[in-house]
């Protein structure tokens, strides 16, 4: 890899067969992706065109490789694919051929050659409770990530497990598994959340720090607004059928079968902000909704806690009937004592009356 | 023995029932029971608001049978009362009150206040803080026998009157009559043409009826101040008389709150239902005319309209029986606006007019009155109350309007058919 | 407590314990007024209590006022009234609730009908504060209560609407506050003049039947 360093995107695009042309509507896709004006597309060309391809450390912790499989699954070779011949993939436990002490060699290199200028993407959640529960060449996740990250020029957290504690960090959390951001508090962190998070999220995101050199505008859970500003809801297909009040009661009922809202079923896309309804997956064929399940919520924090996938988002998460029942048995008894009380207060009263005459109406 | 506060606190508590909480409980606070009240309406005075009056009695409520309140006042909080606001009460209670019933017949959410403000007067009249001219008025009722002071041989001048102008008498202390006549101290002393007028009508129509000695006053002062034992002790007189006589039935005369006091208050008062029954004299008159047995002649051909007692129509449920009788005798009579059940109040009934302190708030209450005569401009003013007479020609009076006031059983009186000029005259 | 934390615990704990505190309350209340009883009425009925008090229950709403102040609150009051019942039962998220709750459910309105419904409701809510301050009757008459009573029923059709156009905060907070706000609500009820919802209905009915017996329709 290392004398490709030296040529820019754009040689080895050319290289790879790439027309001027289809690397131009690669530009103007990824800068309408990241929600950038027409007149950029020529700045985002020129950018990638030049950009020499920096250094990449990619650290996998507590992670299913989802993320990888996610960002490396296209069955042709896309732009996306080849833009990653034009990072320098320095160091990923799935994708590098070396292993072994050579690998770790190889990460350290790039640390050292590359130090204040690399990027270091992290998928997977780090575990507290005992770092031993994951470790790689024997060191320690936690350790792991506090050597790598000094050197780092910025942080990509990829995935929810890293972006927010994912799924081991669900109830009961065994492992402690932390975000990546609850460890690293002085680097610029972009939180690219998703399980998986959608793959053009990625590159557009990697994009945008190549164009510019800086980190894009991020919510405040660290996302970038591109792509996680709004709310699933608000651009879900379905929810003109929301609206109308149309919704699948169960699955594969009438309603279901017509594609009617999802939302009494458990769908969290009123309060799940990410681009799925809008770019879906497998390069806009479809996404969870669209295919009749709800939606999990996935690019959420503790989205697994979250009340349950198939409880709606209005309806309370315990069984308020039963203590409905107890509160009215409890009501009544209190309702019976305080109603005794009176009658006997009124009863003294009563008896406390004088009988009244007209000697009595003046002090 | 004398009024006290404690005895006032007392009487409070003794007051509350299920409807007071259920109402204190309801209140929303939105006013509206001001604007059915003309003491609110022509004063302009929020202090007067309906709800308001009661404050002393939801005060009770709050901190003695509610457990939040009893909590507050536990810990020294919220509102209690006092005898200074007892004082301070006074003229919202009596004077600016007429427990006309509006407002009960408003409020959205269903509080019947004047219920409320009849029990409050229990515990303002305990607490010594009723008005002189009521407390007046009921001494005299209870030692004299007539809150005016109207003694038997003041009616039996009344009632030789009466015998000689008609040349028949007056039955008195007749025994297994059907009907008791009750008289109002108004009538005897200010109205007297009204015996004379139930006389003839009784006669004409072939009624058994009798006047007792021992019990002719109609006004009951108990209700008006507010103390239950002494409306009862006077509920009592009219019930022994009653019994004594073997009447099957008493007549309240043309006189609102003496409708309300033996009518609805008497049994619970005395504490045991009546083996007779209560009718107004517009009940009785209006039975006579749809039995065919009230012949009548002749029509007023002035525009009259007719001012319903509260007690009478509103608290009383006698509403269409004068529109019957009128329209046997009047060929010109139009109704005012709000005419029948929610008819405004003259503004002087419940104890008003009794009390001297209030002489000016009644006149001004008169002025809604006023607003609604002014409307429908009618020639004469036919009702039938003795207190609401009183206080209508003191209204017009005060606001220089010539318009007639006249009692409904006189006008049907006047022209009763006279049978043997209809006799005579017959071939 | 995290974002999701305070969602999770609205929709759970913070909602037992609303419901508990709403629920004994009113019992509580209940008892409370009707075990004062009434006393036996002895006098000759003119006609029958239940009959009137029934009937005072409907007719009562029907009793407006023309003009005045009077007018200003019964129109203001039925429109806010009305846009309660509306966006609480008519939204679909909602009937969820009294589905999972108490099994039974029915017709949603389309949200652009509630929405609009909302902001109706809103404006309304200040109009009603407005006559409140201005009115001198009204102004007199109020206390802490109405004017708690009035922010705590505010406060649902606010957070409401801003957790339905996700506006200021991310959805899941919104969402939290809302139900939360609703929760307030819930736990205040009993306390405050907002009983009148129940209560009304008994004193409607007494001022009926006490109309009625004397054969007056009130």
């Amino acid at each position: 890899m290392s004398n490709e360093n030296e040529k820019t995107l754009g040689e080895v695009l050319r290289l790879q067969g790439i027309t001027r042309r289809g690397f131009l509507k690669f530009c103007a896709a990824t800068t309408s992706l990241m929600a950038l004006p027409p007149a950029m597309v020529s700045r985002v060309a020129e950018a990638l065109e030049n950009a020499r391809r920096p250094s990449v450390i990619w650290l996998s912790f507590q992670e299913c490789t989802g993320c990888t499989e996610s960002l490396t699954r296209s069955h042709s070779p896309t732009i996306e694919g080849l833009i990653f011949n034009a990072i320098s993939l320095d160091y990923h436990h799935t994708l590098q051929a070396a292993s072994g002490t050579a690998a770790e060699e190889a990460r350290k290199q790039a640390m050292q050659d590359n130090y204040g200028k690399y990027i270091l993407v992290v998928d997977g959640s780090i575990p507290q409770a005992n770092p031993q529960y994951s470790t790689i060449a024997g060191v320690s996740n936690l350790d792991m990530l506090e050597e790598t990250a000094k050197g780092a020029a910025a942080i990509v957290a990829v995935g929810s497990c890293a972006s927010f504690g994912g799924i081991p960090h669900a109830h009961p959390n065994p492992t402690g598994a932390v975000a990546v951001s609850d460890i690293i508090k002085d680097k610029p962190i972009i939180n690219v959340s998703g399980c998986p998070p959608i793959p053009v999220v990625i590159s557009g995101v990697l994009a945008q720090y190549l164009t510019f050199g800086s980190i894009p505008e991020l919510d405040e859970l660290h996302r970038p607004l591109a792509f996680y500003g709004k709310a699933i809801h608000d651009r879900c297909y379905r929810r003109p059928f929301y609206d109308k009040g149309l919704f699948a009661e169960s699955f594969d009922d009438e309603g279901a079968k017509k594609g009617w809202c999802l939302y009494k079923l458990g769908c969290k896309g009123p309060t799940t902000y990410n681009a799925c309804a809008t770019t879906k997956w497998n390069e806009g064929t479809s996404f969870p909704i669209e295919s009749g399940h709800p939606c999990l919520g996935c690019s959420q924090p503790d989205f697994w806690d979250g009340g349950g996938f198939y409880k709606a988002l209005s309806i309370p998460t315990e069984n308020i009937t039963r203590n409905i029942i107890y509160a009215s048995a409890a009501g009544i008894a209190a309702g019976v004592a305080v109603g005794v009380m009176n009658k006997a207060k009124k009863a003294r009263a009563n008896k406390s009356h004088q009988k009244t005459t007209i000697d009595d109406l003046k002090k | 023995m004398s009024a006290s506060f404690e005895k006032g606190i007392n009487t409070f508590k003794e007051q509350i029932d299920a409807p007071v909480a259920t109402f204190f409980s309801s209140c929303v606070h939105c006013g509206m029971c001001a604007e059915a009240c003309p003491f609110y309406t022509e004063t302009g005075d929020p202090s007067r608001t309906p709800i308001t009056k009661v404050e002393p009695l939801r005060r009770i409520w709050k901190q003695e049978y509610t457990l939040l309140g009893r909590l507050g006042k536990l810990f020294g909080l919220g509102k209690s009362v006092t005898d200074e606001m007892l004082t301070e009460w006074e003229t919202l209670v009596y004077d600016s009150c007429t427990l006309c019933g509006r407002c009960s017949m408003i409020c959205p959410v269903g509080n019947d206040i004047t219920y409320m403000i009849r029990k409050t007067r229990e515990g303002m009249a305990l607490s010594g803080h009723a008005p002189e001219g009521l407390i007046g008025a009921t001494t005299r009722a209870i030692t004299i026998g007539s809150p005016m002071g109207v003694k038997l041989p003041a009616l039996e001048a009344q009632i030789r009157h009466v015998e000689k102008e008609l040349g028949y008498t007056v039955p008195v202390d007749v025994e297994g009559a059907d009907y008791l006549q009750l008289l109002s101290s108004m009538e005897i002393m200010n109205f007297p043409e009204f015996i004379s007028a139930i006389a003839r009508i009784f006669q004409h129509a072939g009624v058994s009826w009798t006047i007792s000695s021992k019990a002719f006053e109609a006004t009951n002062s108990g209700i008006q101040i507010g103390v239950s034992e002494i409306a009862a002790e006077l509920v009592e007189r009219v019930v022994k008389a009653a019994t004594e006589l073997k009447v099957k039935y008493v007549i309240s005369p043309e006189c609102g709150h003496a409708y309300t006091a033996i009518r609805w208050e008497g049994p619970n008062l005395i504490g045991r239902p009546f083996d007779f029954k209560v009718v107004h004299i517009l009940e009785l008159l209006d039975e006579l005319r749809s039995a065919g047995r009230l012949q009548t002649s002749g029509k007023e051909s002035r525009r009259l309209t007719y001012h319903d007692p509260c007690q009478i129509a509103r608290r009383g449920g006698v509403v269409q029986q004068p529109r019957n009788l009128l329209n046997e005798v009047a060929a010109n009579f139009v109704e005012m606006p709000d005419a029948g059940a929610m008819n405004w109040c003259c503004g002087a009934g419940g104890g008003v007019s009794a009390n001297e302190r209030a002489d000016e708030l009644r006149l001004k209450a008169f002025k809604r009155k006023k607003q609604q005569l002014e409307e429908v401009q009618p020639e004469a003013l036919v009702s039938a109350c003795s207190n609401c007479r009183i206080q209508l020609e003191d209204g017009l009076e005060e606001n220089e309007m010539d318009i007639s006031v006249l009692s409904l059983t006189e006008i049907i009186a006047e022209h009763l058919l006279d049978r043997k000029q209809q006799e005579g005259q017959q071939p | 407590m995290t974002e999701v934390e305070f969602l999770i615990w609205v929709r759970g704990p913070g909602f037992q314990i609303a419901t508990v505190i709403f629920v004994v309350g009113i019992l509580l209340r209940l008892f409370e007024i009707l075990m004062m009883g009434r006393k036996v009425n002895l006098a000759e009925p003119k006609g029958s209590e239940m009959a009137g008090g029934m009937r005072t229950i409907m007719t009562r709403s029907l009793h407006l006022a023309a003009t005045g102040s009077s007018a200003y609150s019964q129109t203001a009051g039925y429109i806010f009234h009305i846009g309660l019942f509306v966006t609480i039962l008519l939204f679909a998220p909602h009937i969820l609730v009294f589905q999972e709750v108490f099994g039974v459910k029915w017709p949603s309105l389309p949200t652009t009908a509630i929405d609009a419904i909302t902001v109706i409701t809103i404006i309304t809510m200040f109009a009603v504060l407005a006559h409140r301050l201005q009115n001198p009757v009204i102004r007199f008459l109020s206390t802490f209560d109405d004017y708690f009573a009035w922010f705590v029923t505010l406060l649902p059709l606010v957070t409401g609407y801003l957790a339905f156009h996700r506006i200021g905060l991310p959805a899941p907070s919104l969402l939290a506050i809302h139900i939360l706000s609703v929760e307030l609500l819930m736990v205040v009820f009993p306390f405050t003049k907002l009983t009148h919802a129940f209560t009304l209905f008994l004193a409607r009915w007494y001022n009926g039947a006490i109309s009625g017996y004397r054969g007056v329709e009130s």
